[in-house]
């Protein structure tokens, strides 16, 4: 078959390319550390759940380039063999034909069931928030995050590596490729256990932000004034550092609030929470309760309903700003910078028991 | 106006105002059409500088040229003003255009109104404009204007909401316009079912636009009032929810995007069919698919909002609805396939636009059946893989329409045949430079890329490199556009026959090149129409 003019063999060379990607496609799912040209692909991620979600993934994409074949199949068949120019004369009876036009709608319907059963399937697996071990607060502020160990006593902020912001700045002069991990690295980052299904409880504090780790599978928006759940369950042999970034914009900086999450083994992870709870006691004992004379305190020994879900939003806002003495009650107008400094001077806030609910 | 009524073979230049009040008084669709393709053409290279502005500080990691803050409001206004001021009013402007002439009316039914809703554009759009001079500078909460987010922005705020009313109350009016036109002034003989693609799409895009402006309307009033009237509809602390505000939005916002769709959809059915030589396939199959489209959106918008937090069962309703939509655009790519198929194939260049609109918005309509999907959404949703699948079905779909469109009917407006050469030209390189600009979107989204950041990780560098080429050349391609429609009015071949495409049907096509200034002064006999009737 010979491809007579440049139309046809750019056609040509068009869906070989894609077929050829398709292919690679199949055979590369990304790993964080690699870079540039084969990052073609999602990642499977390190956790049952995220592993699910590459293979929905892979299977639509599937279904699409077989669909695509047939499709652009037909097309570039067209284009090439009914041509004007090379004598084709048009068959003007071929305006109707009932059997095809029932297949071809028939057909697409079986495959979307084909396809939203195990989609389904993944997610009501995913939106099943019970029996959780571990659960964290987390809390997106302009422009960093907020985690809050419930009920363990340790609570942080997390903002972006320092080296990361200056070489951000405008005309820097700092060659990102310099910086470790360049706007994913954090000064504080969440250390979870392996193994373990962790449950988040995501707000906001000032506008909508999002929470998302691709390695997990996870993103979930954090709404001022509500709160939603996630949960996640690292294999227990991936024990490691895992980045993700802020998904919803959210201002000036949406791009510079990263999340960094050290996955450390049980014991690891238990021995770092002893540690670090002793720690931010001792930071507040000194300071007693010199805390903000706000209505704050007893509004947080007030959550003791262990319903879940905290409905007292109030109490959740005031629970943060709690463990920010320093710095200026969060609106939306709150200065990014006067927020966040106070991430040294945390005070642990005891909450109730949200994991017995569950 | 009401006097024409003696046999318009010739255009009464005598009986239309010249200079500035032909234009600020017009009431000729012709007039209009053209009034509303400037503007969308003007308002194309606008955004399209902003797109610009994107691409260039996305070139390299690191930022190199603007504030975090002036991105975000570089990639706000840029969508505003492609999807209100460029397609929009391109859109509108083909419409008056073309179905007066299609269905053998002389006019729009309401010519003054025709001419408001045109005139309220440029004035919204100064509007909108200037706050780029503002303190606090443009609006930068996404042009999905998010509360709480979206009160952050200072003395912008109340202009952007403002100029929002007029661009939709524009819409409406143009919709309501295109409606009683449609439904009323069809020359006798023109059943709806023989009636052109073009204008079934646009009667089904003007219920959409009638139904859903308004309720765009509504949540911008709420925004304001809840900056300005303490009122709490979005705030948690008054019984609000922000999320409400997505609801609200979106009910609009996903009917808005088969409004930016849908008459694309009539133009390659008429594109298709004339250079194939071949009537269009499945006829009623495809304003039936049309009229699903238009249901099934108003039932699906939650799709923008998988993440928020929404019930299971929401999330599946909505996977379901938004997975079905699929079946009614899949028969239209299938009959224009179908058509094609045993035609008689040219490739003239709206003919290219067309077949590009095929292969490329297909494409869009994968990654869209993928984003359907809800837990693989939760990978997607706010990355670049959202970017690249709404990008590919509103440039090389609503923009690539829109040009074939204009390819397609130059040549009646203006009774000049424009350079091939370069039309083609234009074609090749503007659907290189897209696939180079949009497709490794995908990659960048997968890979973990979030969308509307000003600065990436190191690992996005290259395929952000190969994107922001593809932003230069496409961007730089578009210049030949006007250039060539001026040359073509000033300098072009002059067309003499009625049907410059040997395949055409229809009745613009029984009129002369260039279509008299009143056309269809007395109306076209059933005869005529049934020679130039689809099917």
């Amino acid at each position: 078959m010979m491809i007579r003019s440049n139309c046809a063999r750019r056609a040509t060379l068009f869906s070989l390319t894609a077929a050829t990607l398709g292919f690679l496609l199949q055979a590369a799912p990304a790993r964080a550390e690699e870079s540039g040209w084969s990052l073609l692909n999602m990642t499977q991620g390190v956790t049952e759940m995220s592993r699910r979600i590459y293979d929905l993934h892979m299977l639509i994409f599937w279904i699409c380039v077989i669909i695509g074949v047939f499709v652009f199949g037909a097309m570039f068949w067209s284009i090439i063999f009914y041509r004007k120019s090379q004598g084709a004369v048009a068959d003007t009876t071929i305006v109707h034909n009932t059997r095809v036009e029932i297949i071809w709608t028939a057909v697409p319907v079986i495959i979307l069931i084909a396809m939203a059963v195990p989609a389904a399937r993944t997610l009501v697996e995913i939106e099943d928030t019970t029996k959780t071990e571990l659960t964290i607060k987390v809390t997106g502020f302009q422009w960093g995050w907020n985690y809050e160990y419930l009920d363990k006593g340790v609570t942080f902020f997390a903002r972006l590596d320092r080296k990361s912001d200056a070489a951000r700045e405008l005309g820097s002069g700092i060659d990102p490729n310099t910086v470790d991990h360049y706007l994913l690295n954090v000064d504080n980052p969440l250390v979870v256990p392996v193994g373990t299904k962790v449950r988040l409880l995501v707000t906001g504090a000032d506008v909508i932000h999002s929470w998302w780790v691709p390695a997990f599978g996870v993103k979930k928006d954090g709404i001022p004034g509500f709160v939603n759940e996630a949960w996640f369950n690292i294999d227990a042999d991936k024990k490691g550092l895992y980045r993700g970034q802020c998904a919803e914009l959210c201002g000036r900086d949406h791009g510079f609030m990263p999340i960094v999450v050290d996955a450390r083994s049980k014991e690891d992870f238990q021995a770092w929470l002893t540690e670090k709870a002793a720690q931010q006691k001792q930071a507040a004992a000194p300071a007693g309760t010199e805390a903000t004379p706000t209505a704050s305190t007893p509004a947080t020994t007030a959550t003791a309903p262990t319903a879940g879900v905290p409905p007292a939003v109030a109490a959740s806002q005031a629970a943060v700003t709690a463990t920010t003495p320093a710095a200026a009650a969060p609106t939306a107008a709150a200065a990014p910078a006067g927020v966040l400094a106070a991430d040294r001077a945390t005070k642990s806030v005891t909450l109730a028991k949200a994991d017995a609910a569950h | 106006m009401a006097e024409h009524s003696v046999a318009a073979a010739h255009d009464d230049h005598d009986h239309k105002p010249h200079g500035w009040r032909r234009w600020v008084y017009a009431t000729n669709h012709k007039d209009i059409g053209t009034m509303y393709l400037v503007f969308a053409c003007l308002m194309f290279f606008v955004g399209g500088s902003m797109a610009m502005v994107i691409r260039l500080e996305l070139f390299k990691p690191g930022m190199q040229f603007v504030d975090p803050q002036l991105f975000n409001s570089m990639t706000t206004m840029h969508a505003l003003i492609m999807i209100f001021g460029a397609v929009m009013p391109a859109w509108t402007g083909l419409a008056n255009w073309m179905i007066p002439m299609q269905v053998g009316a002389p006019d729009m039914a309401l010519p003054r109104l025709n001419n408001f809703s045109f005139w309220i554009l440029p004035f919204a759009f100064t509007l909108l404009l200037s706050t780029l001079f503002v303190p606090g500078g443009a609006p930068a909460g996404g042009w999905t204007m998010y509360p709480p987010l979206v009160l952050q922005n200072g003395a912008s705020f109340p202009m952007l909401i403002f100029a929002v009313h007029m661009m939709g109350a524009s819409s409406i009016l143009g919709a309501i316009n295109v409606v009683v036109t449609i439904l009323n002034m069809r020359a006798p003989g023109m059943s709806l079912l023989r009636m052109p693609l073009f204008v079934w799409t646009w009667l089904i895009t003007a219920y959409l636009l009638i139904a859903v402006m308004p309720v765009l309307a509504g949540a911008v009033t709420m925004l304001l009032t809840d900056h300005f009237f303490g009122t709490t509809f979005f705030t948690a602390a008054g019984g609000g929810d922000p999320v409400m505000f997505q609801h609200i939005f979106w009910f609009f916002g996903h009917p808005e995007v088969y409004i930016l769709i849908l008459p694309a959809f009539g133009i390659v059915s008429e594109i298709i069919p004339t250079f194939s030589r071949k009537p269009l396939f499945g006829y009623e199959a495809m304003v039936y698919a049309t009229a699903s489209i238009a249901f099934l959106s108003f039932i699906v918008w939650a799709h923008h909002m998988f993440v928020v937090g929404m019930p299971l069962a929401a999330q599946l309703f909505f996977m379901l609805s938004t997975m079905l939509i699929a079946i009614p655009t899949g028969v239209k790519v299938f009959n224009w396939t179908a058509t094609m198929w045993k035609g008689s194939l040219s490739f003239e260049p709206p003919m290219l636009f067309a077949l590009a609109f095929l292969f490329l918005f297909t494409i869009g309509g994968f990654s869209g059946l993928m984003l359907a999907i809800v837990p693989a959404d939760y990978q997607y949703q706010d990355t670049y893989f959202v970017v690249a699948h709404f990008h590919y079905v509103l440039v090389p779909g609503a923009i690539f329409g829109i040009m074939g469109g204009v390819y397609y009917w130059l040549p009646k407006w203006v009774g000049n045949m424009y350079d091939m050469t370069l039309a083609k030209w234009h074609f090749w390189l503007s659907a290189i430079f897209v696939n180079v600009l949009f497709f490794p979107q995908h990659f960048l989204g997968l890979a973990g890329m979030p969308r509307r950041v000003p600065d990436y990780a190191v690992q996005f560098t290259d395929w952000n490199m190969v994107s922001s080429i593809g932003g230069f050349g496409f961007g730089l391609a578009q210049l030949l556009f006007p250039y060539l429609i001026i040359k073509c009015v000033k300098s072009g071949t002059r067309v003499t026959v009625n049907k410059p495409w040997e395949g055409a049907h229809g009745l613009e096509w029984e009129l002369p090149s260039p279509a008299p200034y009143h056309s269809w002064q007395t109306p076209p006999s059933e005869a005529v129409i049934a020679k130039g009737a689809f099917h």
